[in-house]
């Protein structure tokens, strides 16, 4: 019994020092598909950041759907910052946990939000089913890959830009209510995050359309080729914020505040805003939105406040437990 | 009770409970206590919800499946290792516990890259109209996978086992082939056999590394009970999570009970029936 | 005690007339079951290893020598050295309580003992989530203390521990409970102390079984995958076992890198196999399926 109790006591020894945050390591926790565009990020702020402080840093990584990171957060993961790709995962951190203060959204310009994109979609070379936009992605015999909304922010702005297409086109809630009906009816796999959803499309061949980001469906064209994959922005789409934010309980707990907000003031500045574009999101500052415009089409762009009220009407009306998307999408919650 | 003549019964019942009240006990009941904290009318709606419904449904008929497959395709498995002598034979027999050696997430990987429409097997299978990959087959197919080598071993021995006289003797009475094995060998090995298959069901109701890669994760069609637990706890939804993982539990502590009594069974079968 | 050429020669003795030992159905059945092995238990394998080496040696050497997936491979050792040796120590002392004792409630804490064997590891996971986790039962406490249990170490090495735990009980009772109490009781009558007895007489009876048991609950705990991806918070580098690894490559577009770190885990495999083969042939341990 000594034994195991040593044994025990030695491994929570390891562990905690292994977990050990220094001032100058950062737990960066993110979305699912964000891998690239942090793994870019990271190298230019820690270049950056080495010149004017004359410190290393190591910024760590965890990615996932973002409703799950949100919830790993309140559980205990330990993030410094979060870099999320809706309202509500970061907002559910101060309704919850108390680990920000309410008005954590003032804190850093367009609303904590450094850069912007929409649902797209991405066919196979050729456009072999003639998918233009929405209403294609209803017809019998598409199929149709995005990943569970319910687990993921990316599929929640997929349904909510599928639910505001409908709506206008014809102007019926019960209409609507049918026409995403039918699209979840068109999904062979529903994955818990974006970056498997996109893997089920890409290295299993599953579906003939896939719904993500258009910063994710450009990625991968680019991957694998134009020869293998066209992006198609459809008529109409929802504006996606990426909100991010200091997690001041655990930020203040390792002492790195000051380079958390440098990390976070980062991704709006110039050389930031510069790597962000790159990867296609679409970026606020006006210098580098002009230099880059050829890489984004237009597009109608639907807001979450103009269209839907806000989050917490669309919280309420939609994404609850029990409410439009529940029912929608197999079967009552409760 | 006997008198204890060797020592050492205190320290040992006190390491072994001491560790699993540590280990086992205490997150099953926080579990249970959480599962319980949500009143009677609000655990019925949880469970009794379509969807988790289906789930459970799913779980069931798909273990049910594979089971099924594994108690034909053990069966046979086993009587070759044990009556046939060829070449390779002992190659065979380490192959059987693949299953069990390999991790249930590399499986998972293994058998989804096969089964998909651009796989080894997934391919010839679509022209022929047959999907596997995130269908409830697909998830048939993973559970039988994981859990064949329960039929395989438990089934083994016992055939092994079995003393030619009797069916020498069955045959000097002038039984046919099919006689001996439907009237002595089956009844022989019908215990075993069963205690195999209930370790194949219970394994198949709780696999959860080879069927996530391989299930459509849709719900009401292709949505397991384990992954509609970690879904619900996505959602915030701790209650849902601790009621279905609950019933999970109980489930598996039932099939535990079951295959318990059918070994106590097998145990006694094999000790009247000594040759 | 059953070895396969002793087997072979009993065969043949009786071998005039077996069921189903006629030329047709026996190459029937064998061919049947044969190609059925080869699409169902060997393809996978197959294709592990030709995926991983798809591009060639130098990728694979690559792909495994990336810092990440080294790192998922030390806490996949790390975490198979802090569990098994725990689970050995556990599995004895079950064990000899069991099989060496006569007293109330054995039956209940036999069952007990193999539970978690018959727990999907996703419940597992979510019910350690509801004791250390920030809103679980200690989740105040450890705060307070500051005392890092979930999505860190302690919280993989736990839903291990929690896995695994009745690999080596349950090799272990089977043989002890044939073996019986008489020797031990000997010893004891001439004097012996009760670790003396332990050490001389019942740990050499059933060394074998240990070790066997050992190989198993390494193989189950480096290829742990739900249980640890509900704990362990996926942080790059940091919290990844080489399981979780596999699944974050295959979704960074490494498909190739994520086969290479699944056919180091299905090496693994294979040796555990081998080792069992090994044990089977020159030692007491009786012919059984792998945790059976």
């Amino acid at each position: 019994m000594r034994k195991i109790l040593i044994a025990l006591a030695a491994s929570v020894s390891i562990a905690s020092s292994a977990q050990a945050q220094t001032p100058n390591t950062l737990l960066n926790v993110s979305y699912d598909i964000a891998r690239e565009l942090y793994a870019a990020i990271n190298v230019e702020f820690a270049k950056q950041w080495k010149a004017k402080t004359g410190q290393d840093v190591t910024i760590n990584q965890s990615h996932n759907g973002s409703t799950r990171q949100a919830r790993a957060i309140l559980e205990g993961l330990e993030a410094d910052v979060v870099t999320f790709n809706q309202v509500p995962d970061v907002q559910v951190l101060h309704d919850k946990g108390k680990l920000i203060p309410a008005d954590w959204q003032k804190r850093l310009p367009n609303n904590s939000s450094p850069y912007y994109s929409l649902p797209a979609f991405l066919v196979r070379a050729g456009n072999p089913k003639n998918i233009k936009d929405w209403d294609d992605l209803v017809k019998p015999g598409v199929q149709v890959i995005f990943p569970n909304p319910k687990t993921s922010g990316n599929a929640k702005y997929t349904y909510l830009a599928a639910y505001a297409f409908a709506k206008s086109k014809y102007d019926s809630a019960e209409k609507a209510d049918e026409f995403v009906k039918k699209l979840f009816g068109n999904v062979p796999v529903f994955d818990t995050g974006g970056r498997a959803a996109t893997t089920t499309f890409v290295e299993r061949q599953t579906g003939d359309v896939l719904i993500t980001f258009e910063a994710e469906t450009n990625g991968i064209r680019d991957i694998a080729g134009a020869d293998k994959y066209q992006v198609i922005v459809p008529s109409q789409s929802l504006l996606a914020e990426f909100p991010v934010a200091v997690i001041d309980k655990f930020a203040d707990k390792h002492g790195t505040q000051a380079l958390a907000k440098a990390y976070l003031e980062f991704l709006y500045t110039p050389d930031g805003q510069t790597i962000l574009a790159k990867q296609y999101n679409r970026v606020n500052d006006k210098t580098v939105a002009e230099k880059f415009k050829d890489k984004f089409p237009a597009v109608k762009l639907v807001t979450i406040e103009k269209e839907f009220g806000g989050w917490d009407k669309v919280n309420a009306e939609h994404l609850n437990p029990g409410a439009k998307l529940d029912q929608l999408f197999g079967g009552a919650n409760r | 009770m006997r008198r204890r003549v060797i020592p050492g019964f205190g320290l040992a019942l006190g390491t072994t409970v001491l560790y699993l009240g540590a280990i086992v006990l205490l997150p099953l009941c926080a579990l249970l206590l959480k599962a319980s904290g949500i009143g009677l009318t609000q655990l019925g709606e949880i469970l009794s919800s379509p969807r988790t419904l289906a789930a459970i449904k799913l779980t069931v008929s798909m273990a049910f499946a594979a089971t099924i497959f594994n108690a034909i395709y053990g069966l046979l498995l086993a009587w070759v290792l044990a009556r046939y002598s060829f070449p390779g034979k002992r190659i065979l027999d380490a192959l059987v516990d693949v299953p069990f050696a390999l991790p249930t997430a590399v499986a998972g990987l293994a058998l989804t890259a096969l089964f998909a429409k651009n796989g080894w097997f997934g391919a010839p299978l679509d022209k022929i109209g047959i999907t596997v990959a995130y269908t409830p087959l697909g998830i048939a197919l993973a559970m039988a996978f994981t859990s064949i080598p329960f039929v395989v071993r438990t089934v083994q021995p016992v055939i092994e086992d079995l003393g030619s006289e009797v069916e020498e003797a069955g045959r000097s009475l002038g039984a046919s082939d099919v006689q001996i094995l439907w009237k002595i060998i089956f009844p022989a090995i019908f215990p075993a056999f069963l205690a195999g298959c209930s370790l194949s069901f219970a394994r198949s109701l709780g696999e959860f590394g080879a069927v996530i890669f391989i299930a459509g994760n849709q719900p009401m069609k292709t949505e397991i009970v384990a992954l509609l637990t970690f879904i619900r706890l996505e959602e915030y939804n701790y209650e849902a999570a601790a009621a279905i993982a609950a019933v999970m539990l109980v489930m598996a502590f039932i099939m535990l009970v079951i295959t318990n009594a059918v070994q106590v069974w097998h145990l006694r079968y094999v000790g009247r029936g000594e040759v | 005690m059953s070895i396969a050429s002793e087997r072979d020669s009993e065969q043949a003795d009786w071998m005039h007339h077996p069921v189903g030992g006629g030329i047709v159905t026996r190459r029937i059945v064998l061919w049947t079951v044969l190609v059925l092995t080869a699409l169902f238990l060997v393809a996978p394998l197959v294709l592990i290893v030709t995926s991983g080496f798809s591009l060639g040696v130098g990728v694979f050497l690559r792909n495994l020598t990336e810092p990440a997936t080294v790192h998922a491979i030390f806490l996949t050792l790390l975490t198979a050295l802090v569990v098994v040796p725990i689970n050995i120590l556990f599995g004895l002392a079950a064990a000899w309580t069991v099989t060496k004792f006569d007293f109330r409630g054995r039956t209940l804490l036999i069952a007990l003992i193999e539970l978690p064997y018959s727990i999907s590891p996703i419940v597992a996971g979510v019910a350690y989530l509801f004791v250390y986790g920030s809103q679980g039962l200690l989740g105040p406490l450890l705060d307070y203390l500051d005392i890092k249990v979930m999505f860190a170490l302690p919280a993989i090495f736990l839903a291990s521990l929690f896995v695994t735990a009745p690999f080596v009980a349950r090799e272990l009772i089977p043989l002890m409970q044939v073996q019986g109490t008489d020797e031990e009781e000997a010893a004891v009558t001439l004097g012996a102390g009760g670790f003396t007895t332990f050490w001389r007489v019942t740990l050499p009876n059933v060394k074998w079984a240990v070790v066997y048991g050992a190989i198993l609950c390494n193989a189950r705990v480096m290829g742990e995958f739900g249980a640890v991806s509900v704990v362990s918070g996926n942080i790059r580098g940091q919290t990844t076992t080489l399981p979780l690894q596999i699944e974050l490559l295959y979704q960074d577009y490494n498909v190739v890198g994520a086969f290479a770190a699944a056919t180091v885990l299905t090496a693994v495999a294979l040796v555990t196999i081998l080792i069992k083969v090994t044990l089977e042939r020159y030692s007491e341990v009786p012919q059984s399926g792998i945790g059976h």
